[in-house]
């Protein structure tokens, strides 16, 4: 009796509930509607007359927290600077990151986080591709302008599909072209092997490889992220009498093929992209995987790298001056690193189109206005964006160099090129000055 | 029909001290299978009623945490039955919920319509589990964590091994279907409020939510869920009541995985994106704290449980900004109080939120020197 009572009540609750939330709804559509709120000048949230908020992304927790987790800090004393300068046309930027630990299911949660709840204007050099690639439709349906990822997939470069999402850094192609170009120059003879990362990272570098040392290519390995035995591949290459290997793969393999290295007693000549390069992330690196036994970067000596920003241990570089001042009034008290002014450098990027988009920019008119003058942006980059309506690729070029020590030294001049079969020029412009302050003057204006 | 069940209660009861004694024992003595039906269906309307009224009143960034609070309830929920019902532990459902994405992930440009995806995501990811539960229907304890854990560590591999047909490292997009005409017409019907996609999967996700727990909750309370708790507290006992143990656990483990791939065409779907990255050993622990949390063995703890997994890591962090940390010190301290809580409740609830607020209210509600029967009866 209790039993079937108690079923009775519980049904009546819940079709009473259902009753009352049918009452109270809307009961159907307006006929005509309002004509789904176009108001024809473009969007504004999260720009007001004094503000503009900007999200990002990026392993701040996890496996990629070291070196990567600094780029935001970069960016946010940039913008620091930037505010305790006036701002921009009087906008204080407002500049939130999270933490995606590098798991795309996080980052989607994070970017609708920034989107959604924070209302960010713009998303800024947000990390990975996995993690950004999750996060791609989602910000081009919701109109968020997606600015200078910081990957160099080429899936940043679909303006058809993704109009709001721009590249930033020289994509693996064209750095393997690059690299490559120089290596089929510079070392006419040698038997080349490849180190590359199983994944679009690895396909794209072969490509622009191959266009110049196809037929110096002995031997290709590859090795799948997360497994950390690459004695096969090493193996294998110094089975193939490879004496100069490329290698196109993240910092903690850069230590690891110089462990297994030693381990072989092989000693080629290395070349490496520019994302496994860093010396003092390698460095460290190194003396954790070897359990202190390898502890200087000596073994880095003499590789062969390129690179596209300035560098933090080259204070005689007007812009690391520049951003060193900026870094000290504005940092956390640690060190001065390359990850921090790459982090810079995309702040000083976003002020520069933020500043083309005029007084009173729209997401959409941000977007229009880095289609329009995107190519002419310069700044602390090596090279050119190649940014237009139908181009959403980032920086056009690099310089290749040789590390020595902590430092590196060039090895020519900076080479700028594009996708495909375009070919490879030594760059026309010179370095690009730093404005006053290390704030971009408005486009126009002088 | 009552009376095989009161020894193994007890059993229970004796054998796990510091865990909620038979909740799921008493349940089933208390209804017969009739009225347990349409007290779980009067439920699960009531629970569709609070979605409705919940996923109306917040705002689109509310909605999308709900969708993944969805997901992370149904992959719960699985867990939960298997491990507090059962007495298996899993640490592989992080990628039996990879199965069913990437299954998603492959079907979902075909057309096919989203819900018959789902359910054949739901089936693909029970044959994977018939498989491993075989495996690990031989295992018990730390050897059965170990085997699950390499199969959790082993199974993201393979979307790079063949990574044309499932896209790699950079993973497999899942196209995300739109809200239909109707659906959002009814929508607006409601609450003359316009269905955004962060809405629409939110309902997706609770819907498919609330029918996986309504067939879970009548599932403990039919014969397997008795047999399933007679296994887990005396395997002996239940092997000489002519309880075929093996099949007994190889059932359990697969209705398990179906959760698992059910939540993960779910994910699939809410994240756009199937990726290795989004599928680590993370993942499947992430899912065992939730049982933790919320209570071992009840379905209202794995929805609980998955809301601290969704809500606490933000609160934490804005709660560090707001304290004046920087950005990166604050999402540090997410992962840091996330693992001290759940050690506090370890050492102080074992109970879970449910055991112990049970157990709270059982010691206000029942008299002193209560018989067994007492203690479970209804109050």
């Amino acid at each position: 009796m209790r039993r079937s009572r108690r079923v009775r009540v519980l049904a009546a609750l819940a079709l009473g509930a259902v009753l009352a939330l049918a009452g109270c709804g809307a009961g159907g559509r307006p006929d005509s509607g309002s004509g789904g709120g176009g108001s024809g000048g473009g969007s504004t949230i999260g720009i007001t007359a004094d503000s503009v908020k900007v999200g990002s992304h990026f392993p701040l927790t996890g496996v990629a927290a070291p070196g990567y987790s600094e780029i935001p800090t970069g960016t946010k004393a940039y913008f620091d600077w930037v505010n305790a300068h006036g701002g921009v046309n009087g906008r204080k930027i407002d500049y939130v990151f999270r933490d995606d630990a590098y798991n795309p299911t996080q980052t989607s949660q994070v970017v609708n986080e920034l989107v959604l709840q924070d209302q960010v204007f713009a998303i800024l050099g947000g990390l990975g591709t996995p993690t950004h690639g999750a996060v791609l439709d989602s910000l081009n349906a919701e109109g968020v302008p997606d600015l200078f990822v910081s990957s160099g997939s080429l899936l940043w470069d679909r303006p058809q599909k993704y109009p709001m999402t721009f590249g930033w850094q020289p994509d693996y192609e064209i750095e393997a072209k690059i690299l490559a170009d120089h290596v089929a120059t510079t070392f006419p003879q040698a038997k080349v092997g490849l180190f590359l990362q199983n994944d679009d990272v690895g396909e794209d570098a072969e490509r622009g490889i191959r266009r110049y040392l196809d037929k110096q290519i002995v031997s290709v390995q590859r090795y799948t992220p997360g497994n950390t035995d690459i004695g096969p591949q090493m193996s294998a290459l110094q089975a193939a009498d490879a004496d100069l290997v490329i290698g196109f793969n993240v910092p903690s393999y850069t230590a690891l093929t110089q462990l297994q290295g030693l381990k072989l007693n092989y000693k080629p000549q290395w070349v490496y992209s520019n994302i496994g390069a860093d010396p003092v992330l390698v460095g460290s690196l190194l003396g954790r995987f070897s359990q202190g036994q390898v502890t200087d970067t000596a073994l880095l000596d003499g590789m062969i790298t390129d690179e596209y920003l300035p560098r933090a241990d080259n204070p005689s570089d007007a812009w690391t001056a520049q951003f060193d001042a900026i870094w000290k009034a504005h940092g956390d008290g640690g060190a001065l690193t390359n990850f921090r002014i790459f982090g810079m450098s995309q702040g000083y990027a976003f002020v520069q189109a933020l500043l083309a988009a005029g007084p009173n920019p729209t997401r959409e008119g941000l977007v229009e206005a880095i289609e329009k003058g995107g190519t002419q942006f310069a700044g602390p980059w090596a090279a050119p964006y190649r940014f237009t309506a139908d181009k959403h690729s980032g920086i056009s070029g690099a310089k290749v160099v040789r590390v020595t020590g902590d430092s590196t030294a060039a090895l020519g001049p900076v080479r700028v090129t594009n996708n495909g079969d375009a070919p490879i020029t030594d760059a026309t412009a010179g370095e690009t000055p730093v404005p006053p302050n290390g704030i971009p003057a408005a486009p126009g204006g002088t | 029909m009552a009376a095989p069940v009161r020894p193994t209660e007890q059993a229970g009861t004796a054998s796990r001290s510091g865990r909620e004694p038979g909740r799921w024992a008493g349940l089933a003595a208390r209804f017969r299978p009739k009225a347990t039906f349409a007290r779980h269906a009067a439920l699960a309307l009531l629970a569709l009623v609070v979605v409705v009224l919940v996923l109306e009143l917040t705002g689109p960034f509310r909605n999308s945490q709900f969708a993944t609070m969805s997901y992370y309830a149904i992959a719960v929920a699985g867990l939960t039955v298997l491990t507090g019902l059962n007495g298996q532990i899993s640490l592989g459902h992080g990628a039996l919920m990879a199965v069913g994405a990437y299954t998603a992930g492959l079907l979902l440009p075909a057309d096919i319509p989203l819900l018959v995806v789902l359910v054949i995501a739901a089936g693909i990811t029970a044959l994977v589990g018939v498989l491993v539960g075989a495996a690990a229907a031989r295992l018990k304890g730390p050897y059965l964590a170990g085997a699950t854990l390499a199969f959790a560590v082993a199974l993201p591999g393979l979307a790079i091994h063949f990574d044309e047909a499932l896209g790699g490292e950079q993973g497999l997009p899942v196209p995300s279907p739109r809200a239909p005409d109707w659906f959002a017409d009814a929508v607006y019907f409601l609450s003359a409020n316009e269905t955004s996609s962060a809405k629409y999967l939110a309902y997706v996700g609770w819907v498919v939510a609330i029918v996986a727990f309504l067939l879970l909750a009548n599932l403990t309370a039919s014969r397997i869920g008795r047999i399933w708790k007679a296994v887990r507290d005396d395997e002996v006992a239940a092997e000489l009541a002519g309880v075929r143990l093996s099949r007994v656990r190889v059932l359990a483990f697969t209705v398990s995985a179906a959760c698992a791939g059910l939540a993960g065409g779910v994910l699939g779907v809410v994240v756009r994106l199937a990726a290795p990255t989004g599928f680590t050993i993370v993942l499947s622990i992430s899912l065992l704290t939730a049982v933790v949390l919320g209570g071992l063995g009840s379905l209202l703890g794995a929805v609980l449980g998955s809301a601290l997994l969704v809500f606490l890591p933000p609160a934490v962090t804005n709660l560090g900004t707001s304290a004046g940390l920087t950005d990166v010190q604050a999402a540090q301290l997410a992962p840091f109080v996330y693992g001290a809580v759940l050690i506090l409740v370890i050492l102080l609830a074992p109970g879970g939120v449910v055991g112990t607020v049970r157990a709270r209210w059982r010691a206000r509600t029942t008299a002193p020197a209560g018989a067994p029967e007492e203690r479970t009866g209804r109050s």
